[in-house]
């Protein structure tokens, strides 16, 4: 279906990360913004067949809304023309696709082997002890989650941790602290 | 080794080594235009065959003959995958080629294209490296722009399609089969081979998967000669490697050393790692990414940086991730690590390693919990011999790789934690252990 000429029903501005979430009551809910519907309209060009453009669908998604909300991957799967089912396949098999908040602000700390033998456990306990949570929750406030991954190759800058695009290297509790001040004070 | 030429980390420390404008500026793109039009690709294909290029992302298969082996008359389309699905647990080196040379491993991958007559190419970054999937899509929108990349190359009359493409959170997807299954828009899971991809690959066409690294190699062997890079190296493993080394020392980091280079010096050299930090003693080693056998300290000092060498210490030189262990390390829970790491990351798609990589992570758990038995290290060997050669890929065996070796070559630590008597012992696995593979 083309969605170029249907106006959003939500206000996308307030959208990502928002802890109220808009759910789409019809499938027609969802479009992307002119720029990405620009981007999705050059994957499905590109892409050999629609299944292997559900991928980067699905990451314009999730830029596009901050994470998978309940009925996108029902549009994804009629925008590409494919059954559903192969949409939940990728989205249940890899990690990076969230069907949940993950919060303002998810603080994914490496745990495998060199950040374990440089202390990220010594981050992880520090950051549960600041925000009062345990791995896998989110602040009250909505504003951080705490999650332990496995490596991403900043071995050589342990301990380390991913918050959305960014990587924070060569980590301590001191940095660690300063982070987390700044980004209260941000928002 | 200070005359060793800088093949795939010259341009790391130049301002703005990213940018078309200063890769040209030192010479950038004269091997494609030396390639194009004046070169076959055979002749091609033999040039790096000669050169004895091995695949740099662990497997350390001939990068010539693999592309002798894409059938030339099928009529089908022709992909060449670049994986840069970097996940191997104490491996980052191919991030610095993304991040400082991105031109570098395009020019790469357009020789390697022509060579085996791919039109179009698909650049497979992994999802957590989400700035380098921006760095490295600016980047081949330059070439696009200079006419380096998409319809008749150069006026040559060669055309290829390249597309960067994000993974999103799989260490499965790094094994080439599962590489082409994602990106067909399925699970990662690995194929059977044969057939190998360079027949049946990426939707049934003849496909190439090379490492990011192998393809960084291939701008200078055509600028300089295949006899000029097996002139570098030993002879087994010719050429200069990335290795990326982490750990309590000095400067860990990324460098590029002639293969064969003793494994003590990348450690200890003052160009290079400079030793162990303050207070710190070597205890082991890790040598080439977290799933092969890892090295005693005193098999460190004696072992070289090349497939022969760490094939003789009865390890691998797999991706070049060298994970370097101080003495304060407690082994076991090391392990556990490593260990849950492989839980998690199994696909599932073989009962051996979805089961097994689950059990020794959980009975290894428990021994850290005080809740051993005293057969347990009988039970992991059991386990790790059900695992290994049983599966589809590789990755049991890179679960039983590091298991069998740090229990063998740590047993008394191992061994510390067998309760005396069999009692009845409750136990309950710890969050991370009890998780369920995906």
């Amino acid at each position: 279906m083309s969605d170029q000429s249907s106006e959003p029903k939500i206000d996308l501005a307030d959208v990502p990360g928002d802890g109220e979430t808009s759910v789409a009551t019809d499938d027609s809910a969802w479009a992307f913004s002119p720029e990405r519907e620009q981007r999705y309209q050059e994957i499905v060009r590109r892409y050999p067949t629609n299944f292997s453009a559900i991928m980067p669908t699905l990451w314009l998604c999730q830029e596009e809304w901050g994470w998978l909300r309940p009925s996108i991957p029902e549009w994804v799967a009629e925008r590409l023309d494919v059954p559903l089912s192969r949409v939940y396949e990728i989205i249940t098999f890899y990690t990076m696709y969230y069907t949940e908040d993950p919060g303002r602000y998810n603080l994914q700390v490496c745990r495998t082997a060199s950040c374990h033998i440089m202390g990220a456990q010594k981050i992880v306990s520090h950051i549960k002890e600041r925000l009062g949570v345990e791995t896998n929750q989110t602040t009250d406030d909505g504003m951080f989650r705490l999650e332990e991954v496995e490596c991403l190759g900043a071995c050589g800058m342990s301990p380390m941790m991913q918050v959305g695009k960014v990587y924070h290297e060569n980590l301590t509790v001191q940095k660690v602290d300063e982070l987390l001040e700044k980004w209260r004070n941000d928002g | 080794m200070a005359d060793c030429p800088l093949i795939l980390s010259a341009n790391f420390d130049k301002a703005d080594s990213h940018t078309l404008a200063v890769y040209e500026r030192d010479g950038g793109y004269s091997a494609l235009r030396e390639t194009l039009g004046k070169t076959t690709p055979e002749q091609l294909r033999e040039e790096v065959k000669n050169s004895g290029l091995r695949g740099r992302g662990g497997a350390g298969f001939p990068a010539g003959v693999k592309w002798g082996f894409v059938p030339q008359d099928t009529g089908k389309k022709i992909y060449l995958l670049v994986n840069a699905d970097e996940s191997e647990p104490g491996t980052f080196k191919d991030r610095f080629i993304l991040d400082y040379d991105p031109h570098l491993m395009i020019e790469g991958s357009i020789l390697a294209s022509y060579a085996i007559n791919s039109g179009h190419c698909f650049i497979y970054i992994r999802g957590e490296y989400a700035w380098l999937v921006d760095r490295v899509q600016a980047a081949v929108d330059e070439a696009y722009a200079a006419g380096l990349l998409g319809r008749d190359i150069l006026g040559s009359g060669y055309s290829l399609e390249m597309i960067v493409h994000r993974g999103a959170g799989a260490y499965i997807c790094g094994e080439e089969t599962g590489l082409i299954n994602s990106l067909e828009g399925r699970k990662g899971q690995p194929r059977i081979k044969p057939p190998f991809p360079a027949v049946v690959g990426f939707l049934d066409c003849p496909t190439i998967v090379n490492n990011v690294e192998t393809l960084a190699a291939v701008p200078w062997i055509v600028n300089n000669g295949a006899a000029a890079y097996t002139a570098i190296g030993t002879e087994k493993s010719p050429g200069t490697k990335l290795f990326s080394v982490s750990g309590p020392l000095k400067r860990p980091g990324v460098y590029e050393i002639p293969l064969g280079m003793p494994l003590r010096d990348l450690i200890f050299g003052e160009d290079y790692c400079q030793g162990m930090a303050p207070g710190v003693e070597l205890k082991a080693c890790i040598p080439g990414g977290s799933s092969v056998p890892i090295l005693t300290a005193e098999e460190t000092m004696s072992a070289n940086c090349c497939y022969e060498s760490l094939a003789e210490h009865g390890t691998m030189l797999g991706s070049g991730g060298a994970i370097v262990i101080g003495h304060e390390t407690n082994m076991v829970e090391l392990l556990k690590v490593l260990l849950q790491f492989y839980h998690h990351e199994s696909c599932g798609q073989c009962t051996p390693c979805r089961e097994g990589t689950g059990w020794l992570d959980m009975i290894v758990d428990r021994l850290l919990q005080g809740r051993g038995r005293p057969a347990d290290l009988e039970l992991l060997e059991h386990v790790c011999e059900g695992m290994i050669g049983n599966t589809i890929c590789v990755l049991a065996d890179a679960a039983v790789m590091p298991a069998r070796s740090f229990i063998e070559k740590f047993k008394n630590e191992f061994e510390a934690l067998l309760p005396e008597m069999e009692e009845p012992q409750d136990y309950v696995p710890t969050t991370s252990a009890a998780e369920l593979p995906h």
